[in-house]
C-alpha cells in the first residue's frame, strides 16, 4: 500500500525538493520514501536496536521536514538527511548508555598491532560459502563487537560511502581522527572475519 | 625499505589509492614481497568487499508504515498549528 500521489512518482529529485519546500506533502513522503530503508539500516547499525533505528527514522524524517528550507542542494539529499539521521542515532547511543559514556572524540588507542594477529587467506569467497542470511549474521556480530566510536565511523565511510570529510563533518570530528578509526575499524573487522573465513576454518563456526 | 609497519599505517592510503604516485610504488613493492603484509592487504579488501555487497535489510514488517503514518499526521499538525 502506498500513500503517494501517481504523479510524484518517477520524478526527478530535485523536482521533488522544490514541490516539498512549496508545501506538498506528497512531495516530501515520496522523497523521503526513496531512502527510509537505507536510514533504517544505518540507525540500525549505530544503535544494533530496532526499536531505536524506528524512533531514529521518524525523528530524523520530522526534523528533515521542518528544516527542509535548510537543504541548499549543492549536495546530495541523501547526504544532508543522512547527516540529520546520524545526529539523532548518536544522540540515542548517548541516552541509552549515559554510565558508560559514549564519546566520538574520546582519546582511544588505535594500536593497530594489536588487530593483526589473524593471517591466513580466505577460503575461497563467503558470498559464494554462505546465503545472504548467514552472511549478514556474521557480518552484524562483526560489527556489533566494534565500540561505538569505530563502528559510526566504519559505517559512514564504508556502508554508507561518505566521503572522509563528509564523515568528518557529520561526526565534528578532525579528518585525522576519522582516519584513525577507520584504520582501526577496518583492520577489527578483518581480524574477525579472518577468523570466520580463513581456510581449514570450519571449526570456527564452534563460536557462533 | 618500507617496513610491515609503515605498511599498516598507510593501508588506508593503499586501499582507498589516495597515496601519491611514489609511496604507493613503494607500498606496492612491499606488499609483493611480504607474504603477511600481501595476506593483510587481500584479506582486508576482501572485507571492504563483503560489506559493501551487503545488500540493504529490510524494514521489519509494519515499521515502514508505522513511521509513514506517523510522519504524514506529524506534518499535518505542523501544518495546522503554524496555520498554513
Ligand atoms: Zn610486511
Amino acid at each position: 500500500m502506498t500513500h503517494s500521489l501517481p504523479q510524484t512518482e518517477g520524478l526527478d529529485e530535485s523536482v521533488l525538493v522544490e514541490r516539498a519546500k512549496s508545501g506538498e506533502t506528497a512531495a516530501f513522503t515520496e522523497l523521503v520514501r526513496r531512502y527510509d530503508k537505507k536510514i533504517f539500516r544505518m540507525a540500525k547499525q549505530i544503535t544494533q536496536s530496532d526499536e531505536d533505528a524506528e524512533d531514529v527514522l521518524q525523528e530524523a524524517l520530522f526534523k528533515a521536514y521542518k528544516h527542509l528550507d535548510d537543504f541548499q542542494g549543492n549536495s546530495k539529499f541523501y547526504t544532508w538527511i543522512v547527516r540529520i539521521a546520524v545526529n539523532e542515532a548518536l544522540m540515542k547511543l548517548r541516552k541509552r548508555k549515559s554510565d558508560r559514556t559514549v564519546s566520538l572524540d574520546e582519546e582511544i588507542d588505535t594500536g593497530e598491532e594489536t588487530v593483526t594477529r589473524e593471517i591466513a587467506v580466505w577460503d575461497g569467497d563467503p558470498e559464494q560459502r554462505y546465503s545472504q542470511e548467514e552472511l549478514r549474521v556474521i557480518l552484524d556480530n562483526a560489527i556489533q563487537s566494534l565500540k561505538p566510536s569505530f563502528r559510526t565511523v566504519f559505517v559512514l565511510r564504508d556502508v554508507e560511502e561518505l566521503s572522509t570529510e563528509e564523515t568528518a563533518d557529520t561526526l565534528g570530528l578532525s579528518i585525522p581522527a576519522v582516519k584513525s578509526r577507520l584504520l582501526r575499524a577496518r583492520l577489527e573487522l578483518r581480524e574477525k572475519l579472518t577468523r570466520m573465513f580463513k581456510k581449514k576454518g570450519e571449526d570456527a563456526f564452534a563460536y557462533l | 625499505m618500507l617496513t610491515c609497519k609503515d605498511l599498516l599505517s598507510e593501508l588506508n592510503t593503499f586501499l582507498d589509492d589516495t597515496a601519491d604516485p611514489n609511496l604507493r610504488q613503494e607500498l606496492q613493492r612491499h606488499v609483493n614481497e611480504c607474504p603477511n603484509c600481501w595476506v593483510i592487504v587481500d584479506t582486508t579488501q576482501k572485507t571492504l568487499k563483503v560489506y559493501k555487497g551487503m545488500q540493504a535489510q529490510e524494514i521489519p514488517p509494519g515499521i515502514e508504515s508505522r513511521v509513514m503514518k506517523a510522519l504524514e499526521r506529524k506534518i499535518a499538525a505542523d501544518k495546522a498549528s503554524s496555520g498554513a
